[in-house]
């Protein structure tokens, strides 16, 4: 009975002894999507919540914060959660632009700490498979003869990501980014929508969101705006580089935590994000999420963020979006 | 026509699986409560219950059935609160309130719920029948509705609603003007500019639909109800026994399959859903039927317009979804996002490559419709007897309830604020003698028709010729047309005949 007793209490101990050695001890770890469920902040927190559970000592609750583009969050974690340690939240390329653009108000990219990366996507030209245009060089043909001559569209506002790639092409082409004939649509899916019912004839796009379409055969990848070729299902695509135009966009996703939290609670994540990455499981889980893995964590990706933020400044203020 | 029914064969064998089968039954119910309840739609619903479903490991096609069926629960539910309360459970049974709560008044809540829960069977069923037989065409044709087919369709949505002048047309202009002052607020979503927002970030994106539903019409509501209550001039309803009967099918038979159709089409529209579809249907409706002024005071056909198409847009928005991976609603956009979770691309080749996923959730649309009127029949004494809870005790209760349900959505103070100030608001507006229904359809119409003119003429560089190059548009400018001047020439035809009769008498 003793020994029974015994061999119970040891095992119960030694139970919850060894995760404890892997594992970070984050109370109530939580991810904010700030956003409505379903969208891209969304699948952010879920690369957390299923690529961080075996590192974590509970698992990550996902939460939501929609209100102005993600304004409301990146407040509340500048103010009232500044020092929330269990907390993160999800940010992209967007955030980043909104941000430099002062859409987020008075805050800027130095008042919270960036944690570590869920992946990154890149972006895509995009037509239908009926399209005259054939390659990349088609489309920027047209753009430099006639820059009004092509209607362009995509999933977000003038000034948003979606809208630089368009000026990053136009800009490369020869034309300023306000000679563009841009349509703003409410959401990828519907500029999809346009693009299929010819309302549209280029739209950019990302190239995660490409996949069902790869095989359907119902539009074209002109050209992916990636440093160099992706892996499958992408690999055929070229870049844009190789087709001789110097336009790049990757989309980053990833993770903030407010200004006052302590370097300890930070470390926290870091080593659990850290840890993460070294794993196959966690590949997985960011292919399953259409991500392409680009990780970073820590001091990386703040430098990584600082030199970002740098480059979209210098393009907002050649387009035009700021002085 | 052969894939069709071998399709719907493996769907069915998937959907009438034991599990699936009660699955399809727990979703409809508790889509019907989530439904009933004010400020809690289908859109909080299926986003509230994504997470839960998929951390108990069903396998996709499970979890699936079990939102979707959370998904038209709640489209049957929402009539629940508009009919009984005057308060809309949900943003697409706005118009149910119209014509539905005069009747609960005049005791009648039975006849009004049971009539409803059929025109919301018919509805939803007649979708899903057109879905699985033509999705592909159909979703083909819905893209090829660009921008400019767009105003078309919000001017013949305003043309139709036009028939909703209530006592002062200029009350009326004033109203919907303010719904369309409501809808400019937020970031621009052509330039990104951001308009009226005064720095506060809460409203950066805009006011959320629901929050003015709940705020302009629940709350407001609810401040009346306290106000007749303090001047004891409410009256307390007996216990209500009726039921729908025979001849209200018979005189709502056309009503309810012209509603289907307008619904449906609506809802395969991406960027268009329950409420437009319920709207333009009452609207239509009201132009071709009401012919002695009975719509708005209890009309039966009034109410069955609204609730057949709001169920057939639900089925509807499904078809753009399935079939090239665009949601046509809020709804189907998280139920895309749940498709990606249990890794399943949705697009043109997922009938293909997981049929058991796509053709099951198309049997369990079959079996939810079904299984939603049985559930719904029954219950129809049970909540006709909450009018005869004391004002005193559902007040409150009500107004907890959709706190309860807006914060549940984001968990943002804010809102509860928005909904209060709206509400008295909402109060003032009534005082005046204000319709709330243009203030609404104001803010929904107003908001799309600004985006796609805008749409349309960064497409043509400016051309205004754009908005009539299509056929499609030019056909409904002619639909809208119709609906202003028929009625007026039947109108008057009829008063001349009369006057005739009178002369030859």
């Amino acid at each position: 009975m003793t020994f029974i007793r015994f061999s119970a209490a040891l095992a119960c101990a030694l139970g919850l002894a060894a995760p404890a050695f892997a594992q970070a001890q984050i109370d109530r770890p939580e991810c904010v999507a700030p956003a409505n469920p379903g969208g891209g902040f969304d699948l952010t927190c879920r690369v957390a919540q299923t690529g961080l559970a075996p590192h974590v000592a509970s698992p990550v609750q996902v939460t939501f914060m929609p209100g102005g583009i993600g304004a409301v969050a990146f407040n509340q974690f500048n103010t009232n959660r500044a020092d929330d340690g269990s907390a993160i939240v999800a940010f992209s390329t967007g955030s980043l632009l909104n941000i430099i653009t002062g859409k987020y108000g008075a805050f800027d990219e130095n008042s919270v700490r960036w944690v570590a990366t869920a992946g990154a996507d890149f972006g895509a030209v995009i037509v239908r498979a009926d399209s005259e245009y054939q390659t990349l060089k088609d489309v920027m043909d047209d753009l430099s003869t006639d820059p009004q001559g092509v209607v362009v569209g995509a999933g977000g506002s003038v000034g948003s990501q979606d809208w630089m790639k368009g000026a990053l092409l136009m800009r490369e082409a020869g034309g300023t980014p306000m000679q563009m004939r841009y349509v703003a649509f409410d959401g990828g899916g519907d500029a999809i929508a346009a693009l299929l019912g010819g309302s549209i004839e280029v739209y950019t796009g990302d190239v995660g969101e490409m996949v069902p379409y790869l095989d359907s055969g119902d539009l074209r990848v002109l050209g992916v705006l990636a440093p160099e070729r992706l892996d499958a299902p992408f690999n055929e695509i070229p870049t844009a580089k190789e087709q001789g135009f110097d336009v790049e966009w990757t989309i980053l996703r990833g993770f903030y935590m407010g200004g006052q939290t302590s370097d300890e609670d930070y470390q926290k994540w870091v080593d659990a994000f850290t840890a993460a990455y070294a794993t196959e499981d966690f590949a997985k889980v960011q292919q399953e999420r259409g991500l392409l893995p680009l990780n970073m964590a820590g001091a990386e990706l703040d430098a990584a963020i600082a030199k970002s933020i740098e480059t979209l400044r210098e393009i907002s203020i050649e387009a035009g979006l700021i002085q | 026509m052969d894939t069709v029914l071998s399709g719907l064969a493996t769907g069915f064998a998937v959907a009438l699986d034991p599990f699936n089968l009660m699955l399809v039954l727990v979703g409809c119910f508790f889509g019907t409560l989530i439904g009933a309840l004010p400020g809690l739609g289908p859109i909080n619903g299926v986003a509230i219950l994504l997470p839960i479903a998929y951390s108990l490991g069903f396998p996709p096609e499970s979890a699936l059935i079990l939102l979707a069926g959370i998904y038209y629960g709640a489209e049957y539910g929402g009539r629940i609160s508009s009919i009984l309360l005057n308060v809309p459970g949900d943003a697409g049974a706005v118009m149910t309130t119209l014509d539905g709560n005069p009747l609960a008044r005049a005791g009648q809540a039975g006849r009004a719920l049971s009539l409803s829960a059929v025109a919301s069977f018919v509805g939803g069923t007649f979708a899903v029948i057109l879905m699985s037989l033509f999705a592909p065409a159909l979703a083909g044709f819905a893209v090829t509705f660009g921008p400019a087919d767009y105003v078309a369709l919000m001017v013949f949505a305003f043309a139709s609603l036009a028939s909703l002048v209530g006592k002062s047309t200029v009350k009326t202009l004033l109203g919907a003007t303010i719904g369309l002052m409501m809808a400019t607020i937020g970031i621009d979503a052509n330039t990104g500019v951001p308009r009226y927002t005064f720095g506060i970030p809460d409203i950066l994106a805009g006011i959320d639909f629901l929050i003015v539903v709940v705020g302009l019409f629940g709350m407001a509501e609810l401040l009346t109800l306290v106000e007749h209550q303090a001047r004891g001039t409410l009256k307390s309803l007996p216990v209500d026994k009726s039921f729908v009967r025979m001849a209200d099918l018979a005189a709502t038979k056309w009503t309810i399959l012209r509603s289907s159709l307008i619904g449906f089409f609506i809802g395969i529209l991406p960027g268009t859903g329950a409420s437009v579809a319920s709207a333009v249907a009452y609207g239509t409706e009201k132009r071709i039927s009401d012919k002695d002024g009975t719509f708005g005071h209890g009309d039966v056909r009034g109410l069955a317009a609204p609730e057949a198409a709001n169920n057939a847009a639900a089925g509807g928005a499904m078809v753009p979804m399935l079939t090239l991976g665009i949601p046509g609603s809020g709804t189907t956009a998280i139920l895309l996002g749940a498709l990606l979770m249990f890794n399943i691309q949705p697009g043109p080749m997922m009938f293909a490559q997981r049929p058991e996923v796509a053709w099951g959730l198309v049997a369990s649309m079959y079996i939810g419709n079904v299984a939603l009127l049985i559930i719904n029949l029954p219950l129809v004494g049970l909540f006709a007897r909450m009018l005869t809870i004391p004002q005193h005790y559902l007040t409150p209760l009500i107004a907890i309830l959709a706190f309860i349900g807006i914060y549940t959505i984001v968990g943002n103070p804010h809102d509860l604020f928005m909904i209060t100030g709206l509400g008295i608001f909402g109060w003032f507006l009534r005082k005046l003698d204000f319709s709330l229904a243009p203030v609404i359809l104001g803010f929904v119409l107003g908001g799309l028709f600004e985006d796609n003119l805008r749409r349309a003429l960064s497409i043509s560089g400016g051309d205004w010729s754009i908005l009539v190059a299509h056929w499609k548009s030019v056909l409904l400018y002619g639909l809208a047309l119709l609906v202003v001047i028929l009625p007026a020439w039947l109108g008057r035809r009829a008063r001349a005949q009369a006057r005739r009769e009178a002369a030859a008498r």
